[in-house]
């Protein structure tokens, strides 16, 4: 008997023949390790090469530096995932991790993220003394703390709503947990961590640049990058590099999108779980083109082939005791005494931990600089209030009237997100130039420097809100000769409002990190200062002040939560409560 | 009591122990204000090698729960489960199921999907893919290995999720309503399937148990069916049927166990003095969310022709093109409300039922607003306190709390929303659902 079976064949390939595509497969696949070995080497070299070799304004050099911020982005984002993995996974499995993590983490997510990197330069480069390494590093944790905070709440949520009857399927047909977590867990959390990792990164192209020339008391490193670069350029008053950098950011994140982002998006979209195939699939030029070159696939196939069947090995941990000993065991584990043993412990060391900080920074801070502290934290949240409005003000109207028409949508959109990417502080130099000539009062003008980067959040959101508002209501709302104030009052903001609100919520949460970078600047000698808390924690880094770092750093991070707790949170709630369309 | 036939099937003599034996079987969900809802109640039961069995009831009546505590995924609170004689402690060895939502992996193959039970018992690669493409053939999937579930149709999607079952060579396979997501042709192709495959001796297990809520399919497909009764869930009677397969769905004796089942699902309790088989009592009374809108339908087309008054259930279901389990709850609302009443299987309308058809909308609201207060003490309840309260406000917590001393916080959010869109159909009181409270504002 003949049988045909096309999956028989799967395993089978055809006469080797090389196409055009594997030509291009070819020279980036070896060209990206090259570039890789070559970037890894450099950060091996002693810290006094980077004085003998100092950043170089010409626009040669820039290919290279921007490699070497593309490698820190990677790095970073590698880092981020290994810990995505574990502590998500850790926090959506046990109870009492979930806990003492899940509050941890929406701490973390509101201490600015230059903040991170403030305390822990000093501590890299102690553990790397003399080495390039250290700062590396130092830079790389500040870069993993602005991604990974999200991607490991989105991978925790993911894991706590796994669909109930796969769960029941992998648990009736016996996966094992490392069955489970890989052919279940991953995959259902695959099109939302992505989507996270995107964003993620993304916003951390601006504290990538904002940290590679940092100085922390005496400590000043100017890692190569385009953000030290940049930062050379200020120093000697040279617009034109300037202009090459912003260029060279540009080329950067465009082909980042191409070359990851988009491939990443077409390849995750499988992972969705709705069963119906509807919409237009995300595609990819760079993954139709390597599931169609040969060369690429005898590479790649393997190795695909050899971490999927590891996915599918029935590994279980060995039963190490008898079934009645477990049994004992994980009562004793589960029962309330332990639950309280753990309380006890999270009390103790949250006593501790507090005591530190008290002793920390009582020993050279009065109740004065509280104050001081809280007062310019309110100058700040007031710009931060304001840049969130001015953004919505202009962008709301321009972002319907975009989203109302798809062709126009089709283009601005992928533009917005773009712009949402790139990082603001490249092109504050040109504003700072401007309020210097103009004489301009830095307290009031250096405010829309923090719209640069933020306002773009608000536009792509909203257009995504309006190109998505059903279109039977948008004839309702035509048929009932429904115009004007009314139209924008019944119809379309409320369609609009959770969109607009998730992007606000980003927008304000970039505000305040921005507002550490463009509350003071520089241009050549002359330092622009306007009075509020991302000044005060500037200058606290420079001088390497710890006790007013930390005191600025938790204030900032205080009223970042209780601006989240009172403001953004009900008004999520609302929006999803009231006004979602589905 | 008014249940349990049989509850012991231990057939002496046989000689094989049978594959599942459950004896005294008890579910309880602990509810958040402490107390007990009891889901299954002393349910014994004992499966042997070569029969299908179904499990009939209505929706809620703790089947599935049953189901699911044979196969190992929920831990029965008290009673002894066994598989093949060794107490069940997780899901065991020899036991497959296939689920009413298909449960598939969306990122794997249909290939894919199917290998996934053989992965778990680390069967070789090779070994892996013969037995699926086995599988797949056998199931009449061929040609669709490749693709993904969601490029499949319902039917097709279930295939893979029987061939999932099927490719572990299991001794029980388990069902859980699954053909009940299916369109009503689709189904029905996949039972013939399955039934042939079965007659024909082809698949590789010894026993079928399935659950179901369709009187039909079960004495289609069973030979054996067990009647579970709602709140708590018990075994309320075991019908054989001993019909040929394939079964004609026209038989007059097919005909006759599907009228029998109808009645004993339907008969009347005789403790509960309301009529209708509602768990609870008073203002413990446990409503379904049924519209209005299907109330009224129901009377309309129960006082038409050809029925001007009274109607067989089962005729009537499928003039309706309704399933029974949908029907149930619209024709116990009615009883209830003392607009309809049950007898032998035949659904009658009232004279009061037989005066809101002929009344006008106006007229119908205030009908079934006398009723409302006079048969739902909940509605009675809420009407009085607005109306003694100066301010003809109260919150939704007021009610909400005291149902759920009864009943379980799911059940409780279902009999609110019933009461409250009765009631606001019956312009007895308003609800402002952002304000979470009752009023008197909206009504005449």
């Amino acid at each position: 008997m003949t049988m045909h079976h096309p999956a028989m064949e799967t395993g089978r390939r055809g006469r080797y023949v090389p196409n055009l595509w594997d030509v291009f497969a070819f020279i980036l696949l070896f060209g990206s390790l090259i570039l890789i070995v070559h970037g890894g080497r450099e950060t091996l070299v002693p810290l006094g090469t980077l004085d003998t070799s100092p950043i170089s304004l010409d626009p040669a050099m820039l290919p290279e530096y921007a490699l070497r911020t593309t490698l820190r982005m990677l790095e970073a984002a590698v880092f981020s995932l290994i810990f995505t993995f574990a502590v998500g996974a850790l926090a959506a499995k046990s109870r009492r991790a979930e806990m003492v993590i899940i509050p941890l983490l929406d701490i973390l997510q509101s201490v600015p993220v230059l903040g991170f990197l403030s305390f822990t330069v000093v501590g890299f480069m102690a553990l790397f003394p003399g080495r390039v390494l250290g700062a590396e590093l130092a830079v790389i944790f500040a870069i993993f703390t602005a991604q990974v905070w999200n991607m490991t709440f989105s991978f925790y949520q993911s894991l706590k709503t796994v669909p109930a009857d796969l769960d029941e399927a992998a648990r009736a047909f016996r996966l094992s947990a490392w069955q489970r977590f890989w052919r279940l867990e991953v995959p259902f959390a695959m099109p939302g961590l992505i989507w996270n990792t995107m964003m993620s990164m993304s916003g951390s192209w601006f504290f990538l640049v904002a940290s590679e020339a940092i100085t922390v008391g005496n400590t000043t490193i100017t890692l190569p990058g385009i953000g030290s670069y940049v930062a050379l350029a200020l120093d000697q008053r040279n617009l034109a590099a300037i202009g090459w950098a912003v260029l060279a950011m540009l080329a950067t994140i465009l082909i980042y999108d191409q070359l990851l982002f988009r491939p990443l998006v077409a390849w995750g979209d499988k992972f969705r779980v709705e069963l119906t195939a509807g919409g237009t699939e995300p595609r990819s030029w760079l993954l139709d083109a390597i599931h169609r070159t040969r060369l690429s696939q005898t590479i790649l196939a393997p190795a695909g082939a050899a971490l999927m069947s590891a996915s599918r090995q029935p590994l279980r941990v060995p039963a190490l005791l008898s079934p009645r000993a477990r049994k004992t065991w994980s009562e004793a584990w589960g029962s309330v005494w332990m639950d309280r043993a753990w309380l006890t412990l999270v009390i103790i060391a949250s006593a501790y931990a507090l005591w530190l900080i008290a002793s920390f920074v009582a020993t050279e801070l009065a109740w004065r600089d509280v104050a001081d502290v809280t007062s310019l934290g309110l100058l700040t949240t007031l710009r931060v209030i304001v840049t969130v409005l001015l953004s919505t003000i202009i962008w709301v109207p321009i972002g319907v009237w975009i989203g109302l028409r798809p062709r126009v949508a089709e283009r601005v959109q992928p533009l917005a997100q773009f712009l949402a990417a790139f990082p603001a502080n490249l092109i504050f130099p040109f504003a700072v130039v401007a309020i210097v000539r103009l004489n301009a009062s830095p307290d009031i003008w250096l405010t829309p420097l923090m719209m640069l980067g933020t306002q773009w959040y608000i536009l792509f959101n909203v257009i995504a809100g309006a190109s998505t508002f059903p279109n039977d209501l948008k004839e309702a709302a035509a048929t009932f000769r429904i115009h004007g104030w009314d139209w924008w009052w019944k119809v379309m903001l409320p369609g609009i409002f959770p969109y607009y609100v998730t992007g606000a919520i980003t927008a304000s949460g970039a505000a305040w990190n921005t507002s550490i970078v463009a509350e003071i600047a520089n241009w050549g000698q002359t330092t622009l200062v306007a009075h509020g808390l991302g000044a005060y924690i500037t200058q606290a880094t420079d001088a390497g002040d710890y006790p007013r770092l930390v005191l600025g750093i938790a204030v900032m991070s205080l009223l970042v939560v209780l601006f989240n707790r009172l403001l953004w949170r009900p008004l999520y709630a609302f929006a999803s409560r009231r006004m979602r369309l589905d | 009591m008014n249940i349990v036939e049989s509850a012991k099937f231990h057939r002496s003599g046989e000689p094989t122990a049978p594959l599942v034996d459950l004896s005294g079987v008890r579910q309880v969900y602990r509810k958040s204000d402490g107390s007990d809802l009891v889901v299954l109640d002393n349910v014994s039961l004992t499966i042997a090698g070569g029969e299908i069995v179904g499990l009939l009831g209505r929706s809620g009546s703790g089947k599935s729960t049953l189901l699911r505590i044979i196969a190992g995924l929920l831990p029965a609170t008290a009673g002894t489960v066994r598989w093949c004689g060794k107490p069940v402690t997780g899901p065991c060895e020899g036991i497959a199921m296939v689920f009413q939502s298909f449960a598939l992996f969306p990122w794997l193959t249909v290939l894919e999907n199917v290998e996934i039970g053989l992965e778990a018992l680390g069967v070789p690669a090779a070994e892996r893919r013969r037995r699926a493409i086995e599988a797949i053939d056998l199931i009449g999937l061929d040609g669709f290995e490749s693709a993904y579930p969601k490029e499949l149709s319902g039917g097709m999607r279930q295939r893979v999720g029987f061939a999932r079952a099927l490719v572990v060579h299991p001794r029980l396979l388990l069902m859980d309503e699954p053909f009940s997501s299916l369109d009503v042709l689709t189904a029905e192709t996949l039972r013939t399937d399955l039934i042939d495959l079965w007659s024909e001796g082809r698949l590789p297990i010894e026993s079928i148990l399935m659950v179901t809520h369709n009187i039909e399919e079960a004495v289609l497909m069973c030979d054996r069916i067990l009647i579970i009764s709602s709140t708590p869930g018990r075994i309320m009677a075991e019908i054989k049927v001993d019909l040929p397969h394939p079964r004609n769905r026209l038989d007059p004796v097919f005909r006759q166990i599907v009228d029998d089942i109808y009645s004993r699902i339907t008969q009347r309790a005789p403790e509960k003095p309301g009529g209708a088989s509602f768990a609870g009592a008073g203002i413990g009374m446990l409503l379904p969310h049924v519209s209005t809108n299907s109330l009224s339908g129901l009377m309309e087309a129960l006082a038409a022709a050809p029925y001007h008054g009274k109607a067989d259930l089962p005729d009537l279901a499928a003039t309706l093109q309704m399933p029974a389990d949908e029907l149930f709850p619209i024709m116990e609302t009615l009883q209830l409300l003392r607009f309809a009443e049950m007898a032998e299987g035949d659904a009658q309308l009232t004279d009061a039922g037989r005066h809101f058809v002929d009344l006008e909308i106006d007229g119908r609201k205030r009908l079934f607003a006398e009723h409302l207060v006079a048969y739902v003490p909940l509605a009675a309840l809420i009407r009085r306190v607005l109306d003694e309260r100066p301010s003809h406000r109260a919150p939704f917590m007021r009610f909400s709390e005291e149902v759920e001393d009864y009943m379980s916080e799911e059940d409780a959010e279902d009999t609110m929303r019933a009461i409250i869109s009765w009631g606001r159909y019956a312009e007895l009181f308003g609800y402002d659902e952002e304000a979470r409270q009752f009023n008197l504002e909206n009504p005449a």
